[in-house]
């Protein structure tokens, strides 16, 4: 029997073939922004159009993605729905959905920016400023701050109380037209539109308002508290307000 | 007749388990549906991340046991008769005749020096986007940017890999007890000589 083994011999391709895809691999982190300009215009044009919804399982092929720190987030609706406003206020005041559909609402267009990377570009973002809400508790001198819940019960944001009054912070109710859905954060969500969107915490059922800024839950895990787009979290997208 | 000792088995199970964890933590961080099911994100980012670093730890331990090394050294060596497989799978030629193959068939040489490089990446881009402080933001970008696309091309080859697998028993036979019946091997692995 012959016992050489005829694989002994050979080149060595298996080392070059894997050196290989390591050089691929550093020159594709080298020319990312490049490939990625050129992916997100042909992808996004498709994903517009694509009736499957696959184009949007690919990388930056567009649309929102869904991320939730808890569990299992239970569902509100019309019926069960009640946003509190507490704290350093003279009005604590709770809110039905259909308490907050009645008041005067705001829809603002802009970019959606997430820290971790994805865009959805021009988002219609509808509902009730936060600076009415606050106006219509009687904020204390003493304030300084505002704290978000929610009915998650899990997630926390907080705002500055100048950041929490600009014209751009709303208590949203509907997205594109549309009420917010379960998915998405509804009924109600918070909406800071010049903000990274994990400012925009989802599920929004308490607001307080403190003497203090408390960071929030990704905050708290190294987050940026004034998450500015573009000027935060050593990013530099485009601002999006 | 005998295919692959403890060694081997042992190595190719543990990364298999690790690479199966991260295969499932990703889908559960990018697939929205997933993402609604399962939430606890900050959880899955966790395996996922410790799972990923601890992917090469199974070759490297295997490094001590000679068995192992002699195959990996099979596994780098593409002789004349491995440019005749290639061909012929181009080609779409099934015949075990014009498929010469020693322990290793040419496919599986390159798939596992490109899975090798390929997770050797996934770890070098992880780990960027990991420690966020350690490199510049264009950096970060790039190596997220590469760490998204290359995980859906393994997730790819990997559904190859282990589709090739489930269509071929003794195949699978051969990494579960070692051995493989001689008949196989001969129609398979004509040239191999254990």
């Amino acid at each position: 029997m012959n016992s050489e083994q005829p694989e002994e011999e050979g080149r060595p391709v298996g080392r070059r073939v894997l050196l290989g895809t390591l050089g691929l691999g550093a020159l594709g982190v080298v020319a990312a922004p490049t490939l990625q300009r050129g992916l997100e215009s042909v992808l996004g044009a498709v994903s517009g159009k694509d009736p499957t919804g696959l184009t949007g399982l690919l990388p930056n092929g567009g649309g929102f993605r869904y991320y939730s720190v808890a569990a299992s987030v239970p569902h509100r609706d019309a019926t069960d729905y009640r946003l509190t406003v507490d704290g350093l206020v003279d009005h604590p005041a709770t809110y039905t959905l259909a308490d907050l559909g009645a008041l005067p609402q705001t829809r603002i267009v802009r970019d959606v920016q997430c820290v971790t990377g994805w865009r959805v570009p021009g988002t219609a973002f509808q509902g009730v400023r936060l600076s009415r809400l606050l106006d219509a508790a009687g904020v204390r001198p003493t304030a300084r701050a505002v704290r978000f819940t929610c009915f998650d019960g899990t997630y926390t944001e907080s705002l500055t109380l100048a950041q929490a009054r600009r014209p751009d912070v709303l208590a949203a109710l509907r997205m594109q037209g549309r009420p917010l859905g379960h998915e998405h954060g509804g009924p109600v969500r918070l909406y800071v539109a010049p903000m990274y969107f994990y400012k925009s915490a989802k599920w929004l059922s308490g607001i307080t308002v403190t003497d203090e800024v408390r960071p929030g839950y990704w905050e708290e895990r190294g987050y940026d508290v004034d998450a500015w787009v573009g000027r935060s979290n050593g990013r530099d997208d485009e601002p999006t307000s | 007749m005998r295919r692959f000792g403890p060694s081997q088995r042992w190595v190719h199970r543990g990364t298999a388990a690790l690479m199966g964890v991260c295969v499932a933590t990703a889908a559960c961080l990018y697939v929205p549906q997933l993402a609604e099911l399962v939430g606890r994100r900050e959880l899955v980012v966790r395996v996922h991340e410790f799972a990923g670093a601890a992917l090469p730890l199974p070759v490297l331990l295997g490094l001590a046991s000679r068995a192992f090394r002699v195959d990996l050294r099979l596994l780098n060596r593409f002789g004349p008769h491995d440019r005749v497989w290639l061909r012929a799978a181009l080609r779409r030629d099934r015949r075990p005749q014009s498929r010469p193959a020693g322990k290793f068939n040419a496919g599986q040489k390159v798939y596992a020096s490109w899975i090798a490089g390929a997770t050797l990446v996934m770890l070098g881009t992880g780990l960027l986007m990991w420690f966020t402080h350690l490199t510049p933001l264009v950096w970060r970008t790039g190596a997220t940017f590469v760490h998204d696309w290359l995980a859906l091309t393994v997730g790819i080859v990997l559904a190859g890999h282990v589709g090739m697998a489930v269509a071929d028993p003794e195949a699978r036979r051969g990494l579960r007890t070692g051995r493989v019946s001689r008949a196989w091997a001969r129609t398979e692995h004509p040239l191999w000589r254990p």
